[in-house]
């Protein structure tokens, strides 16, 4: 038998350090939904994910009251939408959005994700309408997530998207205004997007995948702030090893909830994404853990150094303990959503230019940033194109989630509620990036692309 | 099914009387019980096999978490294999 102390420790994990599965989410191939009607088209989209997602959420409760463990989303993501719709005649997609939206419903998840355009060389017509319909899409629907994929390490940047991305947040925040630009908060801008990802508003389902998977996201700074508190003052070697066994124990929880939910869905299992997720709720932030390792606020000298350490040291402390890595694998540093990065932004500790320093080294990018309601298309399009460099650059994703909140300005702060939380709201440069957007194009792919 | 039974709470006449007969009514074997008083903290590990249970685990794990919230305890029943997954290589 498991010994007594053993079982504590997972049961107070769970009790008092908020470990849970972040998400169990499905993804869906809707490549066979095309149809030159989009209302057939529309009506095979339904069909499909509503049978597909039939039994998603009931199964994931009864693993939640087994198990005992907190399963906090399910959730559905699906072929990116451009792909489907594009076989299509009609002049927006937005309708395609809605039927999402009631599918979405039906299967009672909490989002679903892929209304979506890879378009890192180039844009298809379908592509380029799917993009002009995003910012209508995610007002009129309530949880549909959109991302876009501007750039690749292969394939280098495509300016001109990043610049449509730019002036497509615009909208989507105006699009949004009373709600203090929620829109936004759905729409993630890539470099390097991953075909697994089950964590939103990112997730979409690739077309390398197969017809339906099973994906979890799992979660748990709060175990890990925990037990580096055991450790105060030790070298970074022992601080290293703690987070990497902690990881583990994480892991083997999402790869067992994996497992169950595969089995009993009878659908494949695909990957376990092993990435700490904070939410807004104290004892659960990723900043926390950085100034656990010695730093007086989250964004200070050193900081960079400490989610570089923390991010390895899950990657490999998880790797070993499910049979398949994917997604995006590390710690998020979404500031809206983490009580710590809140805070440390409104110290003044937290600004732009850290975070963005910190992308480098973590597993994904500037994310649930909010800016000024009046910053310019071409300003967050360069902030995109910068973010979208480092990914190109490192071979790694990089992501963009930035929401310029209609009649805010710095100081202010906008309220989400929920895991989305509250952002205080930060200042960009002043300094205008006009002229370099405005040059379009691409830039090309980096010596790194050439590997063969 | 094997599962874990945990009671923690502050330690007060009969927690363990009332915890054995629920499972009892529902014909829940318990194959093992640990249980100390850490400052009039009251821990009990149990290990218990729902094989012949008359109920499904999920009903059985709310009934004696209710039970729990009635005597001011946690309860939790889950299945063992979390545990194991955790610690056990």
């Amino acid at each position: 038998m498991i010994n007594q102390n053993e079982i504590l420790q997972t049961v107070h994990m769970i009790d008092q350090q908020h470990l849970d599965i972040r998400t169990i989410t499905m993804g869906i191939s809707l490549l066979d939904c095309a149809d030159p009607d989009p209302k057939a088209a529309c009506s095979k989209i339904y069909e499909k994910i509503a049978t597909k997602a039939e039994n998603l959420v009931s199964t994931g409760e009864a693993i939640e009251r087994e198990l005992g463990i907190p399963i906090v989303n399910k959730r559905i993501s699906v072929t990116p939408m451009a792909l489907v719709a594009g076989a299509s005649r009609c002049g927006s997609y937005v309708p395609f959005a809605q039927t999402m939206d009631r599918a979405a419903q039906a299967a009672g998840v909490n989002f679903i994700g892929g209304f979506s355009a890879l378009v890192h060389k180039g844009a298809t017509p379908a592509d380029n309408l799917l993009i002009e319909s995003i910012p209508e899409a995610l007002a009129v629907t309530q949880l549909v997530c959109s991302c876009v994929n501007v750039g690749s390490t292969r394939a280098g940047i495509n300016m001109d998207a990043v610049a449509q991305m730019g002036r497509t947040i615009k909208a989507a925040a105006q699009r949004t205004a009373a709600q203090g630009g929620f829109g936004c908060a759905k729409l993630v801008v890539f470099c390097n997007a991953v075909e697994d990802n089950p964590f939103m508003a990112g997730a979409f389902h690739g077309v390398g995948e197969p017809e339906c998977i099973i994906n979890v996201g799992v979660s748990g700074p709060g175990v890990v702030h925990h037990a580096l508190q055991s450790v105060k003052g030790a070298p970074f070697d022992v601080v290293a090893e703690t987070v990497k066994k902690t990881a583990f124990r994480i892991t083997r929880m999402g790869q067992l909830v994996a497992q169950e939910a595969s089995r009993r869905l009878g659908v494949p299992f695909g990957i376990v994404d092993l990435s700490l997720a904070p939410t807004p709720a104290v004892g659960d932030s990723v900043a926390r853990i950085l100034e656990e390792m010695g730093l007086e606020a989250c964004g200070t000298h050193g900081t960079t150094a400490a989610l570089a350490l923390l991010n390895d040291a899950v990657k490999k402390g998880g790797v070993m303990a499910s049979s398949h890595v994917g997604g995006l694998s590390g710690a998020f540093i979404p500031v809206s959503e983490d009580e710590g990065m809140i805070a440390a932004a409104r110290r003044g500790a937290l600004g732009l230019d850290k975070l963005e320093a910190m992308t480098c080294v973590c597993s994904v990018g500037l994310d649930m940033i909010a800016l000024p309601g009046d910053t310019s298309a071409e300003t967050i399009a360069a902030i995109i194109a910068d973010e979208a460099a480092i990914g190109m650059v490192n071979s790694k994703t990089t992501a963009v989630r930035l929401i310029p909140a209609p009649g805010k300005k710095v100081g202010d702060t906008v309220e989400f509620g929920g895991l989305l939380g509250c952002a205080p709201v930060m200042p960009a440069h002043p300094f205008s990036s006009a002229e370099f957007i405005a040059r379009g194009g691409r830039i090309p792919a980096p010596m790194q692309s050439l590997k063969n | 099914m094997r599962a874990i039974v945990t009671v923690l709470g502050k330690d007060r006449v009969g927690i363990m009387s009332a915890v054995c007969s629920l499972l009892a009514s529902h014909n829940v074997n318990i194959l093992d019980i640990s249980q100390t008083i850490l400052q009039e903290y009251f821990t009990m590990v149990m290990l218990v096999d729902t094989a012949g249970s008359d109920v499904p685990f999920a009903d059985l794990a709310a009934l004696l978490e209710q039970a729990g919230r009635e005597r001011d305890l946690s309860i939790r029943a889950q299945r063992e294999d979390i545990f194991n997954a955790m610690h056990r290589i």
